[in-house]
Formats: C-alpha cells, structure tokens, sequence
C-alpha cells in the first residue's frame, strides 16, 4: 500500500507543492458538510477533551522539555491526529470513516528520534475518550492518571525502533482558551479553529534511548485543537512557538504564511490569565536557514524581546508529511525554554 | 554382341557450345567420327579441346547442338533422357579420370554394380576379372581405402563387367602416377582386346594413344 | 581491421555468395536455438516477476504471518489486541469469487497498518479516494482484465477502479469489503507481521493464543508451485536450442569443410594462420550476432503468443495469477544473445579445430568414411550407456529435478542410440537385400546416416516429445473426463448468496426434487497446507460414484459416523498418509477411511460427514447445494430458481455446462503444450532440410557415377525423396516407444512429484499415427527442395564431377 496515497487520503497532503495549491498538508481544501467552529459554543470540560467527529481534523497535542539526571536538554514529543474521511458514517467498524496518524519523538542535542502509527477508527486500535480521558494508538497512550481529573494528571507511554518513553505530566495551573474564548482565528479569511492548552505540566519520567535510559525531569505544554478549514488556500504553512518562560509565564506565538503571514498569539500569566495577542503585538523574525533554526520574537507592547534557538538544528520529523519540531531555549529580556514547530518548508 | 565391322559410333558434324559469362564458347565445331566394332581409338589434343566433351556426347550424358550422332544404333540427338540412361547402363562401359566410384559400395558392389543394372551380372565373369584385375583380396573394401591405381582398376573392372560392346574412357591415367598409369593402362588395353570391345580414350599422353589402334586429334573443336 | 585482414574476410565470404543456402541455413539454425529458448525464456521470466510482484504487494511473500490454528479464527479483536500491545501487524482477508469461468482472487487489505509494515511493500493499490475504499459499498482496484472478468458478478455495488500495478486475477480490496465480499463476518485470514518489531513486545501467545506463526516459505509459494512447469518449459526451450544448434551445427562444419581449399590457398599465399583463424571466428561471431538480434525479436513474438496461454495453465493448474502481458528486460535481451554466440561458438568449435590443425599441403585422402562412421557410432553407443546408466540414479536421487534429469539423460541416450540402431538395421538389411539397386539404396542410406543423424536425432526428439506430452495430456483428459462423470452427478449446482437465501431455496426446492445435497466447506490447514474440508451427506450420489481410488470397507459409513474422513490424492501422496492413519483436523484427529481422486485441483482436500462437520464448523458458510432431481426436469428447475429467487445466471448450473467449463479450462490449460510441441516438431523439420540441403551438394559425387551408369535423374530423384522418407519413417517408428517411455516417467515420475496424483497412461494408436503421418509429411517437405532440384539438375552440373578435382 502506497503510504502516499493513503496521506492524501487522509488529507494530510505529502508535498509542500501540494501544500502551496491547497494550504499545508491539504488544510486549505473544501469542507463541505463538515461541521465548522463556532464562535458562540464555549468550550466545556470534559466534554472537549474528547473527539469532535464531525470536524475534519483535530489533535492531541504534547510537547515536554526536558533536563536529564546526565544535565543535559531533552526534548519529547507525543501527537495524536484525527482525520474524519466524511462528516456521517458508522460509529464503529472497519467502515468507520475516521482515520487516526501519530507521532513521537525524543530529541536530544544530538540527535532526533522519531516514530509514527497509523490506524483506523471504530475498530478500537486508536481513539480517544473524554473521562476518564484517554487517548491512545497501538501501545502509545496518553491518558488520566490515577483516577484523576480531567487532563490534571496525564501518563505518557510511546515508543519507535530505537527509543522509548514513559512519562507523568502532572498540572500546575488550570487549562487556558485562545483567541476569544478558545475560537482562535488562523487567517485573514476568517479560517478558524477551536483551540485550547494545558501549558502548566510538571513532568517526570525516563526516556530509553540507543544508549540506556535516562531519568529526567522539566515542563509540558498540552495543545488541543479542532477544525474543518483552518488554512486559506494560499496559506502554506505555519511557524509556531510554545514558550516557557523562567518568570513563569508561558507564551504561545504563530504566524500562518502565506501572502500576507497572519500572526496571532497568546501571552498567559503565571495564574493562566490569557491576553490574547493579534498581528501588531508580534515580530517574528527568522534568521538563517530553511527551515530557519533560531529566531527572535519581540513582543513590543510587553517590552519582551527573545531569541530563540533550537537545542538540536536537526529536528525534522520524517514522518510522511514531514516537517520540524524540536525543543528551543530562550535567551534575551527573560530565559526559558520550549517547543518550536515549522511547517511548510522543503525539508530533505 | 556386334560383329568386328559394325559401325558402333558413327558421329557426322557434330557441334556442342557452352554458356559462359564471357560469351558462348563453341567447343566442338563439326566433328566427325566412326568407329567399328572391335576397334580403339585415342583422342588427344590440348587441355580444353573438348576431348571430354565428345566423350559425354558418345557416352549419352550430355546432347550435341547439332550434327548427327548414333551409338550402337541409338540416336542421341533424338533419343529421350530414358532412352539414353538405358544406353548408358546396358551398352556402355565408362572410366573416369576421378574413378568416380560409389563410395558407399564395397569393391566388389562397385564391381558388379553396372553389370547388374544391366541385368548381365556374371558371378564367374566378375571373379576372374577381378583376378585379372588383381582385386581378388580387396573386394571387401570401400573405394576410400583403396589407393589411386586400385579406385582406377575397379572403375575399369565396373566399366566391363557387363561386357558392353562399347567402353569410354576419359584419362584413365590422368590422376595416377606415370608406372602406376602405364599398368592401368596397358592391363584395360588387354582386357578390351580380350573381349573384342571398341574403345574411345581420350588421353593427352602420346605413349598411351600409341597403343591404340588409331588415333585421332581434336583441335579447334575439329578432329584430324 | 587491417587491409590483409579485410582481404582474408572477403576471400572466405565469398564463399556465401556461391552457396546462399549454407548462409541461409546457419542464420535459420542460429536464429531459431535462440528464439525458442529466448521466448521460452521471457516467458518464465514474465511468470516469475508475477510471483514477485504478487508476493510483494500482497504482503504474501516475504513475510512472516500469523493464521489461525485449524478449528480456530483470528477476528479483527484479535488484531487491535496485538496492536495494543505494541505488535506492527496488518490484517489481511483472502479468498476467491466466483466471476464467469475463473475465479478472481479477493486480497483484503487495511491501508493505514499496511504503512507500517516496511517500505517492502510496494505500491499495490494506486492513488484513490480512501473514503470510498473504506466504506461500504467500497472500491475495489483490479487490472484491466480481471475487471472486465468482474463485470457481470454481483459485488455489492462495489466500484472497479482499474489500475496496472495491481496484481493480476486480483481485486483488492479494504479488509472490511473484503469480509462482506466472502461473507467472512468479522473473521481474518492472518495478520503480517512487520519484519521490524519494537523490542521488549509480550510474546504474541499470550495475546492470541489460536494463532500460529507461518514462515514466508512454509506456505504455498507459487515460485516453488509452478517450478515445476517453468522446468518444464525450460526442457522445451533447451530441447529446442539443441535441434536449432544441429541445424547450425551442419551448416557451420559444412562451411568450414568447403572452404578448406581457399584457407590452404591463403596460408600458401603468406597469410598467418591466426589470422585466418581469427578472421573466421570473427566472421562466425557476427553471424551469431545477426541470427542472434533476429532470434530475439522472434523470441519475442514467440513469447507475446504463448504468454496468454502460459497465464491460463498456471491459473488451471495451480491457481497462480500470472498477467498475460509481457515486460521487456535488457537482461533477457543480453542473455539471448548470449546463447546465441555460445551457440555459434559451440558449432563452429569444431570447424575451427580442424582449419587449425589442417595441414598446409593436402594430405591425401580423409579417414575412411566406413570406418570413421564406425568409430563415431561406437563412441555414441558408449555414451548412450553411460547415460542410460545414470538414469536409475537420477530417478533415486527423487524430486522433480531428478525426475527431469532422469528424462534427459533417456531422451539424450535415445537421440545417440538412433544413428546406431538404424545402422545397424541397415547393415542387417544390406545383407539381405537382392535387387542391385535396393542394395545400393541401402548402402547409400547407410552412408548417409551420418551427415543426416543431427537431423534424424533432433526429429526423433520432437517426436518423442510430441509422443511422451501428448500421451501423458490424452491419458489426463480420458481420466479427467471419467473423474468428471463420477464427481458431477447431480443435475443442479445452486449457490445462494446468503445463509437465509439458501434456507430459502433448500425450503422451496425440497417438495418437488429427489434430493438436496449441501456442498459446505471451510479452509483448513491439511498437514501443514492450506486446504479445505467438505461435509456432505450419507446420500447414493456419493456412495455410487465418488471416485474412489482406494478405502476401508465401509468407508461411507464411517465417514457418515464421523468416525472416518476422505482425502483427496494429493493430500494422500505428499502426506504419504496410508489408510487407517489419522489425520489431524480442527476439532479432533479422524482415520483415514479413503483417498479420491482430486484432478485440477492443487490444493489438499478432506471430506467429513455433514454432522461431523458442521460440529466442527460451526460458522462454515452453508450457501451452496447440489441438487438431485429427473434431468429432464432440471433446465425448467433452474429457470424456475433463478425466477423465483432472482438468482444471478451463474448461481445456479446444471452439470453440463459445469462439465462442458471443466473441460473447456482443461483444454486451455494444455494448449501451450501444444503449441510448443507444433514448434518443436516445426524445427526438427527445419533441420531435416537444412541437413538436406547442405547434403545436397555433396551428394553429386556420389550420385553422378549412378547417373552415368544409366539411371535418369528424375529416377535418382525418387529414390533420394524415398530415402528422407525411409529414414523418418524409421526415425518415428523408434520414437514411438521413446515417446511412450517419456509419457510413463511424465505421468509416474513427474506428474506425481509436481502435482501429486498419478494417472493411468492410455496409449494413442490415433495419436501415434498421426505423429507418423507428421513426421513423413515433415520429411515429405524438407526432402521435396533437395529432390526437385536434383530431378532438375542439368548434366553439365553433373558432368563436373567427372572433371573437377574434388
């Protein structure tokens, strides 16, 4: 089976040609009887942490910096996608037109492993349940610990050919809504998702790796979003940050690019206060390199002025749609670190 | 048999071309001859002449251009390619100068070979020809094994077994060396004369016409 | 090339210009050994990028698999049981539909586990919609042919896509259409296991204990199924490659022999003996290069129409989908070529030994011919013993491959026995022969043998060949057609779509016929193969005409007990079960009670009384019926089913037309036999002319003595047809127990090895006579050439060899 019919298929587009005509990784194509965000459905717990099936996509999210007993940086990365084939359909079975892609990475300076699963819906292989939430694909999981509450206290189980993880993610802060009320606009056309973050986990855990395992410890960032049509046709792709910053803050910025880039953002305080952040807040600016591996990001209004530096330039995620996703530190008005994700550029 | 006087041969402006690609080459040009019975003529003349020539003419194996030509009473300018095959096997004997046996026969097949054809085979006859011949130990070879003188003396041996009122021999010695060929020759000569065969030999050698009783030269395609 | 050198060519050249036969003849030989062999070549090389193709894309091939234990089932809970636990597995559905005369494979697939399982697996399924795969109706991908195959059988609503990388006679499909396409339930056919497995997994026992592990090659290989027949081919292709080479053979010796005064001249005249030597081998090569292209190209075509009847044996005899079209390889093109020059260089070794030993001067005359011919014979007797020693050896020695080095070994002893059986029958005969010219006759035939015995023995090989194959085909239709007569007994074949359908149509049919017999079966791994187990009732039909070949006393009832079971032939003999052994089936070991025999059918096979196994399967599809009933009332029956239950045509026939379809699969099978015996046969002739031919020049020294001692050509003539006639007629009398011999090892040695059951030989009397009537119509129009142009021949030509020096 042709893996590259099958992402077609699953609308996750191959190419970045194909992307430049239908939006990155076909995000930008046609909706029709799919259901579409809505500005006036507030988000709701636990309801949300589960599946939207109606909607095309949408994905579960995690990204955790990490610091190892051996002092030094890792970064994981836990991602599960939902691909709806049809807004109708069977619930369960192997014609259910749902359609499940995962994936998993550990990065560490030197090196980038990365894993990926496909499976189908309705058969139990992969899925995901709003409480006690769970979400899982084959053997990898992410899901309520202990009985816990929500999306407070999460265990984290992936593996590949030459790396595993197991990590507890526990909640220090309450889960924050972006753009207005968690209707977060991804372009000039009025693209929209629904999108919501847990940024406050503790973790610990250990990572297995080619050279023995390593117990490590540091910050998660947890994204939830779901859409139909979050990419305008010319939109090719996004460049997105999840910053931790060391004075507590956490920081989310994103430009979509196309021609004219779109940027939208959310600056939210140490007690998970949101000021959501629009086009004049933030200055992106790249430096060399495609796809370029260290930037700076300037938030005028708040005097902050960062750079950003990826811990490993090397953090392509050869997947079948590739694109780069590693962990950063940050220097400038304030430290921290966190997770970078660039999609749309020509990747080897 | 014919009696001493008849004429065997008797040949009246005979003429015989040949396509080449320079051209037609007429190599006969009026040829006459007559042959008693019992008589023996040489033909001699030079390399190319067209002794062979007359002698396939005489022999049936090939037709004159025009002229008349009768053998032994048959007309060979008319006579049809059965008629002449049936002259051939029962009233003449031929020589070779490449012997021309029947590789796949034994000497003593080789021998009788004609003879029987012609449906006059003599057991007897062949034993004491073969004696004459001095083929007696080797009638139970193949022509390949025979030497020179030996292929030469069966096809003499083959050529009168059936005792055919005529025998054509065209250089007989011409492969053989020049003692080998002077035996040949003058043992063919005696055994002719024994039967009171007429005989046409085309040679070049002047010593082996001597023995003839007659001889003749073709030279521009005519006989003097 | 230097200038001498170019000199030397055109001198030897020359030599073609007067004799444009020989040339012809050697081009003819070179190009038609290459042909068939080439042909025969692509069309092996075809089949096996087929299998190839077949076992990559199916994920059949290479990798390891999980199946159910006999008696038990993997469902789709049992693969997201594996998947959970961390196993990189793909669920798989196989099976066979119906469509018109053939069966179409169904290979269900699941697109988004199949990426998992390694970059081996090629593209199977060109870009679609996986929305319309996945649910139902669904979307099915088949090549073009088997989706016009597919066109009137009911799918469901399914939508063909076609595609050309698909495999042939398969329609692939997503698992879950698979399972409804053969009403599987929620059943899979085995889950393939990613080479590559994360490390630390649980064992898989733990998880789904009923399922075994199958290796790659413990399973029905269609390269190991069919090697069998590509090994028959490739015999084919080199029996005929040897007669193109004697073809060569003679035209290249002759060659060389008539050319051995000009060589002489140019050695006397200063050129170099290698460069003489060089010059010819040169020569000889670029010939082969030639004849070789032309060969190829033939080849080709000779390929393009056998590949369509290739693909329906293998499908008839194995079930193995092969396409029918063909791909062009460069390493085909190259390797055609290559026995081309190989072919060439081996014809032309001698030659050029011989001009390289040739004395400058002539040396007198050659080797007696008697005794040389002699020698030659006695050499051959030699090696014909030799070889007739080695064949018990290699019938010991067992397998296929011994059973068809036992077969070359006879055939090749045979083919040098020839030569020496009809010389010494034609040494018997000089002795006795009167007549002066039958002796001659004899005696010259005689000498003739050993330029014509290449000819002779390669004639002697097609017909042995046509023989042996046609013998063992006749032996397997006869047998068939009985096996036929006993097996289809009943008047009406139903098959029901669905379970309740079939309720339906037992309830509907059961007042107004004498019987219903249900066909019901299930796939079951038979000592190791997969096979499938029948249940049927204690019923007359069975116990009077099933074709038993051997059994217990009361083998029916002890199968109606349950307390036996029937297995088919082949089961029998590759198991090398004997009666009363017991047999492991799902659900318990029974005694063998009886073997049947089971033609066409490649697969092991059982049979178990209907309550035994409807216990033991207790899910087994129960859709299709044999129905018993008056047969003049049975064509109204079945249009009545088809109204009353809106039956497709196809569900419901009656034993006619399914014998008439048996029959009609079983000639198709066997027509690329066929075909290639028609070439082979086709070639012998050709070399009996060139052989002819070639003779024909030399022949006028030995024949103009005979011409001058009163016989007229037209006569010689005669005799020369009648000679090529006596010799083949004598060459297909010997044939014929040569031929018989080959059928016996086909059908005792070879049939039993490749496809397990052994058939009775019937011989042909209308068979062998007309492959005698062949063989002097052969020899009648290779002999036809040569003797009109003898009976033509002008005296001057024949006069020459009084004059000529030889």
């Amino acid at each position: 089976m042709n893996a590259r019919w099958l992402l077609i298929a699953l609308l996750w587009g191959p190419l970045p040609a194909a992307g430049q005509q239908d939006g990155f990784a076909g995000l930008g194509s046609d909706v029709e009887g799919f259901a579409l965000p809505d500005p006036a459905r507030p988000l709701a717990f636990p309801r949300d942490h589960g599946p939207h099936d109606a909607f095309r996509i949408e994905w579960w999210y995690l990204t955790a910096n990490l610091r190892g007993d051996d002092g030094r940086d890792y970064g994981a990365q836990w991602t599960l996608f939902r691909s709806a084939l049809s807004p109708t359909g069977a619930q369960s079975g192997w014609s259910t037109p749902q359609v499940w892609m995962a994936h998993a990475a550990v990065t560490t300076p030197d090196a980038h492993h990365v894993a990926e699963r496909f499976g189908r819906g309705g058969i139990g292989q992969a899925g995901v349940v709003a409480q006690p939430f769970a979400a899982w694909i084959d053997d990898w999981s992410l899901g309520a610990e202990g009985g816990a509450d929500g999306l407070d206290r999460l265990a984290i189980k992936a593996r590949g050919s030459d790396f595993a993880y197991a990590l507890t993610a526990v909640a220090e802060g309450p889960p924050v809504a972006h753009g207005k009320d968690g209707y977060s606009v991804k372009g000039p056309g009025g693209q929209a998702s629904h999108y919501y973050s847990q940024p406050f986990y503790r973790v610990t855990g250990q990572l297995s790796l080619p050279d023995g395992a390593v117990h490590v410890s540091g910050l998660a960032w947890l994204d939830r979003e779901w859409s139909s049509q979050p990419l305008d046709r010319s939109q090719t792709g996004w460049d997105w940050f999840a910053l931790h910053l060391d004075d507590g803050r956490k920081l989310m910025a994103a430009q979509v690019r196309g021609a004219e880039p779109f940027v939208f953002g959310s600056l939210i305080d140490a007690n998970g206060r949101v000021r959501p952040l629009e086009g004049a807040d933030i200055a992106l600016r790249p430096g060399r390199g495609t796809p370029p591996v260290s930037w700076s990001v300037d938030l005028p209004g708040e005097g902050l002025e960062l750079t950003v530096e990826a811990v490993n330039p090397d953090s392509a995620m050869t997947t079948s749609v590739p694109y780069w996703e590693g962990p950063v530190r940050v220097g400038g008005s304030v430290g921290g670190r966190g997770y970078l994700e660039m999609t749309g550029y020509p990747l080897d | 048999m014919n009696s001493r006087d008849a004429e065997v041969v008797s040949a009246r402006g005979i003429t015989k071309a040949f396509g080449t690609a320079g051209g037609t080459v007429a190599v006969l040009n009026g040829v006459d001859l007559s042959l008693r019975g019992g008589e023996s003529v040489a033909v001699t003349g030079e390399s190319g002449s067209g002794k062979s020539t007359l002698l396939h003419l005489i022999g049936g194996l090939d037709v004159p251009d025009a002229g008349a030509l009768t053998v032994l009473g048959t007309d060979l300018r008319t006579a049809a390619d059965r008629a002449r095959a049936a002259l051939r096997r029962d009233r003449i004997g031929m020589v070779f100068q490449q012997f021309n046996l029947i590789p796949s026969l034994t000497v003593a097949a080789n021998l009788a070979f004609q003879a029987r054809l012609a449906g006059r085979h003599d057991p007897a006859r062949v034993k004491a020809l073969a004696a004459a011949l001095g083929l007696s130990d080797l009638m139970g070879r193949y022509p390949e094994q025979l030497s020179g003188g030996q292929q030469q003396r069966v096809a003499i041996g083959r050529a009168l077994a059936g005792q055919p009122p005529l025998v054509l021999a065209d250089e007989p010695t011409g492969n053989l060396d020049e003692a080998t060929g002077d035996a040949v020759a003058a043992l063919m000569l005696s055994l002719v004369r024994q039967q009171g065969t007429t005989l046409v030999l085309v040679t070049h050698s002047l010593r082996l016409a001597a023995l003839c009783d007659r001889r003749v030269h073709l030279s521009a395609g005519r006989l003097a | 090339m230097t200038r001498r050198a170019r000199l030397v060519l055109s001198a030897l050249l020359s030599h073609w210009r007067r004799r444009p036969w020989q040339l012809v003849m050697l081009l003819a030989g070179i190009m038609l050994a290459t042909a068939l062999w080439s042909g025969v070549q692509a069309v092996n090389a075809e089949a096996r990028a087929s299998y190839a193709r077949a076992a990559d894309q199916l994920g059949t091939g290479a990798l390891e698999r999980l199946e159910p234990r006999p008696g038990t089932e993997l469902t789709t809970a049992d693969h997201v049981a594996l998947r959970r636990a961390g196993w990189l597995v793909s669920p798989v559905v196989e099976g066979r539909l119906r469509a018109g005369e053939g069966r179409v494979a169904v290979l269900g697939i699941e697109p988004a586990t199949r990426t998992t399982l390694g970059t081996a697996q090629g593209a199977a399924v060109p870009s679609g919609d996986l929305l319309a795969f996945i649910t139902p109706p669904g979307q099915g991908h088949a090549d073009q042919a088997t989706a016009a195959a597919l066109a009137g059988v009911d799918l469901g609503g399914l939508t063909i896509v076609p595609g050309t990388d698909v495999p042939p006679n398969t329609l692939v499909v997503d698992v879950g259409i698979a399972q409804r396409l053969l009403a599987r339930g929620d059943r899979l056919s085995a889950l393939v296991l990613a080479p590559d497995q994360p490390a630390g997994l649980p064992p898989v026992e733990g998880i789904v204990p009923q399922a075994v592990r199958a290796q790659p090659q413990g399973r029905a290989d269609p390269a190991a199924l069919t090697a069998s027949f590509h090994l028959n081919l490739t015999a084919f292709a080199l029996l005929s490659f040897i007669v193109g080479l004697f073809i060569t053979q003679s035209a290249v010796g002759l060659a060389f022999e008539q050319r051995r005064q000009v060589v002489r001249t140019l050695r006397a005249l200063g050129v170099p003996l290698a460069e003489v030597l060089g010059v010819l081998a040169a020569e000889l090569a670029l010939l082969a290069l030639i004849a070789g292209t032309a060969g190829v190209v033939l080849g080709w075509a000779v390929a393009a129409a056998l590949m369509p009847g290739v693909a329906a044996t293998l499908s008839g005899l194995y079930g193995t989908d092969v396409s029918g079209g063909l791909a062009l390889r460069p390493g085909w093109v190259l390797s055609g070529l290559a026995m081309a020059l190989a072919g060439a260089g081996v014809a032309g070794a001698r030659g050029l030994v011989r001009t390289a030993r040739m004395p400058l001067l002539a040396a007198g005359q050659g080797r007696p011919w008697a005794l040389a011919a002699a020698r030659g014979l006695r050499g051959q007797a030699l090696a014909a013993v030799a070889l007739m020693a080695a064949l018990p050896l290699c019938l010991a020695a067992g397998g296929l491959v011994g059973g068809f080095a036992a077969m070359a070994c006879g055939l090749l002893a045979a083919a040098l026995l020839l030569p020496v059986v009809l010389d010494a029958v034609l040494r018997a005969l000089a002795a006795r022969v009167r007549g002066v010219l039958t002796q001659w006759f004899v005696a010259d035939t005689r000498q003739q043998l050993s330029g014509l015995s290449l000819a002779l023995m390669a004639l002697m090989l097609a017909l042995a060949a046509n023989i042996g194959v046609g013998t063992m085909v006749g032996s397997f239709r006869t047998t068939f057609t009985g096996w036929l007569d006993q097996r289809l007994v009943a008047e009406l074949y139903v098959n029901a779509r669905t379970e309740d359908e079939a309720a339906a149509i037992r309830d509907w049919l059961a007042p107004q016929v004498d019987a219903i017999l249900p066909i019901w079966s299930a796939e079951a791994s038979l000592r190791g193969q997969p096979g499938r187990i029948f249940g049927v009732v204690d019923h007359p039909t069975y116990r009077d005409h099933w074709p038993i070949l051997s059994a217990q006393p009361g083998a029916w009832d002890a199968v109606a007990q349950g307390t036996g079971v029937l297995v088919n032939e082949q089961l029998y003999r590759r198991a090398r079960l004997a009666l009363g052994d017991s047999l492991d089936l799902p659900g318990g070991a029974l005694p063998v009670a009886g073997v049947y025999s089971d033609y066409g059918n490649p697969s092991p096979q059982a049979i178990l009384g209907m309550d035994s196994f409807t216990r033991r399967f207790p899910d087994a599809p129960r859709l299709n019926h044999a129905v018993r009933v008056p047969s003049d009332r049975a064509p109204a029956l079945a249009d009545a089913l088809r109204v009353r239950f809106a039956l497709p045509d196809s569900a419901v026939s009656n034993q006619a037309e399914v014998k008439a379809l048996s029959l009609r699969i079983f000639e198709r099978t066997f027509a690329v036999t066929a075909a290639l015996n028609v070439l082979t046969l086709g070639v012998a002739g050709i070399a009996l002319l060139t052989g002819l031919l070639t003779l024909a020049s030399m022949r006028l020294p030995q024949l103009a003595p005979v011409w001058a001692a009163g016989l007229t050509r037209r006569r010689l003539a005669r005799l020369e047809l009648a000679r090529t006639l006596v010799l083949a007629g004598a060459t297909a009398v010997y044939a014929v127990p040569v031929g018989l011999g080959l059928a016996w090892m086909l059908l005792v040695v070879v049939n039993v090895e490749a496809f397990g059951w052994r058939l009775p030989m019937r011989i042909s009397a209308d068979l062998i006579v007309r492959l005698g009537l062949a063989a002097l119509a052969t020899a009648l129009a290779a002999g036809a050439l040569p003797a009109l142009r003898l009976a033509r021949i002008t005296p001057a030509q024949l006069l020459r060899v009084f004059a000529d020096e030889r």
